[in-house]
């Protein structure tokens, strides 16, 4: 019987994640992976603006709080000036591919050694729910009430197609955290960004489909139903990049 | 003269560039922006030679947040950019400002508002000075007038960005920057003892992890006293940093002030008019924040009138009226926008005081 431990790179509190968000997923696997590599006291994490900038609350290393979709610049001030030491991103959809996507693409294209875990739940959550960049067509948020629209707000920016085409990204792989199939090939993926970082092989992202219940006006179990019939759909899982 | 004093030839973005080295800076990110370039350049192979690292930005936002990282890591690092540039950086300086980390910061002005022109200008003392970016906070602001000045400052502000854990603003204008003039490299001298840095993060082998941060939800008061103890720095910092040259004030009936190249144009109108008989000063702020108010409070009592003068409308006179208590009238000689005021001009503007 496998015993149910708490990561060292994870302090023993409670999150102020909603019930059946996947931000609590994520981080433990993130969180799992420090631990197994030994890295925690030699890891930089950078917190973005969005629902995971209280993630320094809850991660057991350094960790700095950036301007809303600024991670990858920041990230990239100490890891070229700390470049033995692991340096990893966390940001959700309007972090890393709205406000921040000059950032991304930019640190992508230079070949940063940094691993970037990108929270995709389609949609604005700690601000209630707008628009994201990632919102699918038709979906319904409070500043799309009818709906997305492809002739209005254009449809959703799929991240790992748009830097895979980069010659200095390393590595990119989207996964989703709905089910538990879906959780052990995410961490196994988050692992190996971070291990091409040890490695030195460059700009390492992962992107992680994720639930948000609460702004998706949806329970718990929906919520799982949605990221499994309708988000991967438009988002499909698989390795986009691997050098 | 030794090797290490010999003169050296250089623009003055080259100077200031040469300073920061000679004084430790390991990072610095830039952007291209006339007319600051030289900056970037200079930077691009002179830092790398120093065991640096320099890294071209996509954006002034990236330099900023890159040099907001490099901070946190402990080591001592620059950005530059002119006016448009400045601008996109200001909510980069925000933050950092608010984690309390140093930094410099040159801003080479030119031309504005909007794009302006390329023009050498003085319309971001207001930006500068009372704060660009969204929040109450305070950047330690030098305004050099000469290369010589523009080299030792630099130095020095790395020195007081790191005493005061505080961003620090090196304000030149797009003069200051192309000039070309021989200066002594005099070699780096601290200002102050080394104090332990001990917010950097580099992983936390050994202790508690470390956060820097700016959010500050709980308790409710908590954003109240981080306000409180800024405060209290930036009184500390005024009590401690009020830097100017005050030129030929003792009899003076007319006080002229200006600051950065524009004092250094003054001043030869102070001397032009002197020959003349005319008994003219000039009261120079070397920190343009915070201000030194006293040499103008100083003034007031024998002087009958200021004239300040500026390449803008007129923003760093409305500080001279606050030093002087609106005790002498304080009139204002300048437009923004590239003109600069020749020496001649500033003469003339001191004869009108003078009735034939």
């Amino acid at each position: 019987m496998t015993q149910f431990k708490r990561p060292d790179a994870l302090y023993d509190v409670p999150t102020h994640y909603c019930p059946g968000c996947g931000h609590g997923i994520a981080q433990r696997l993130v969180g799992e992976v420090i631990d197994e590599l030994g890295v925690r006291e030699r890891t930089v994490g950078t917190a973005p603006v969005g629902c995971a900038v209280l993630m320094y609350d809850y991660f057991n290393c350094d960790v700095i709080e950036c301007p809303h979709g600024r991670s990858p610049a920041v990230a990239t001030g100490i890891k070229r000036m700390r470049p033995d030491r692991v340096v990893f991103t966390y940001q959700g959809d309007g972090d890393l591919a709205a406000i921040g996507t000059a950032e991304t693409i930019h640190t992508a294209n230079r070949g940063e050694n940094l691993t970037v875990i990108f929270v995709n739940n389609a949609i604005y959550g700690m601000t209630g729910g707008q628009m994201a960049p990632t919102t699918m067509l038709g979906q319904t948020t409070t500043t799309t009430p009818g709906g997305r629209g492809k002739n209005r707000e254009g449809g959703p920016l799929r991240i790992c197609e748009l830097l895979s085409s980069l010659d200095g990204v390393c590595y990119l792989e989207r996964v989703s955290v709905s089910t538990p199939k879906d959780i052990g090939l995410a961490k196994k993926a988050i692992r190996k960004a971070f291990t091409n970082q040890l490695e030195e092989k460059g700009f390492s992202l992962v992107e992680v489909l994720s639930m948000c219940p609460t702004d998706w006006k949806m329970t718990p179990v929906q919520a799982v139903e949605f990221v499994e019939t309708q988000m991967k759909k438009v988002f499909p899982l698989g390795v986009y990049k691997d050098k | 003269m030794n090797a290490k004093t010999a003169k050296i030839l250089l623009k003055g973005n080259e100077v200031m560039c040469e300073a920061a080295v000679r004084a430790g800076c390991k990072f610095f990110a830039g952007y291209p922006i006339t007319p600051q370039n030289e900056v970037p350049e200079y930077m691009s192979w002179r830092l790398l030679q120093a065991g640096g690292v320099f890294v071209q930005a996509e954006s002034e936002i990236a330099a900023i947040n890159m040099v907001f990282g490099a901070a946190a890591t402990g080591f001592r690092c620059m950005t530059s950019s002119s006016s448009p540039g400045i601008s996109l950086k200001q909510e980069g300086i925000s933050y950092i400002t608010a984690a309390e980390l140093p930094c410099v910061i040159a801003n080479v002005q030119r031309g504005g508002p909007g794009l302006g022109n390329i023009r050498a200008a003085q319309g971001d003392y207001f930006q500068a000075v009372k704060g660009g970016g969204h929040g109450d906070y305070r950047l330690i602001v030098l305004a050099p007038s000469t290369m010589q000045e523009l080299y030792s400052l630099t130095m020095n502000a790395f020195d007081y960005a790191d005493h005061y854990r505080n961003p620090v603003m090196i304000l030149t204008d797009g003069i200051l920057g192309q000039m070309v003039e021989p200066i002594v490299p005099q070699e780096y001298q601290p200002l102050f003892d080394p104090a332990p840095k001990d917010y950097i993060l580099d992983g936390c082998q050994g202790r508690k992890p470390r956060i820097v941060k700016t959010l500050h939800l709980q308790p409710a008061e908590a954003l109240v006293e981080v306000n409180r103890r800024l405060v209290a720095k930036y009184a500390r910092i005024s009590g401690e940093l009020k830097l100017s040259e005050e030129f030929l004030t003792d009899d003076a009936h007319l006080v002229v002030s200006g600051y950065g190249i524009t004092a250094q144009i003054a001043k030869g109108a102070v001397l032009q008019a002197r020959d003349k008989g005319l008994k003219v000063g000039l009261i120079r702020p070397i920190t343009v924040w915070p201000f030194p108010e006293e040499p103008y409070l100083k003034a007031a009592k024998t002087a009958e009138k200021f004239l300040v003068v500026e390449m803008s409308n007129g923003q760093m006179v409305e500080d001279v009226r606050l030093a002087e208590q609106c005790r002498r009238p304080v009139e204002f000689f300048g437009v923004g926008g590239g003109w600069y005021p020749t020496i001649e001009e500033v003469l003339k503007r001191i004869e009108d005081h003078y009735p034939a």
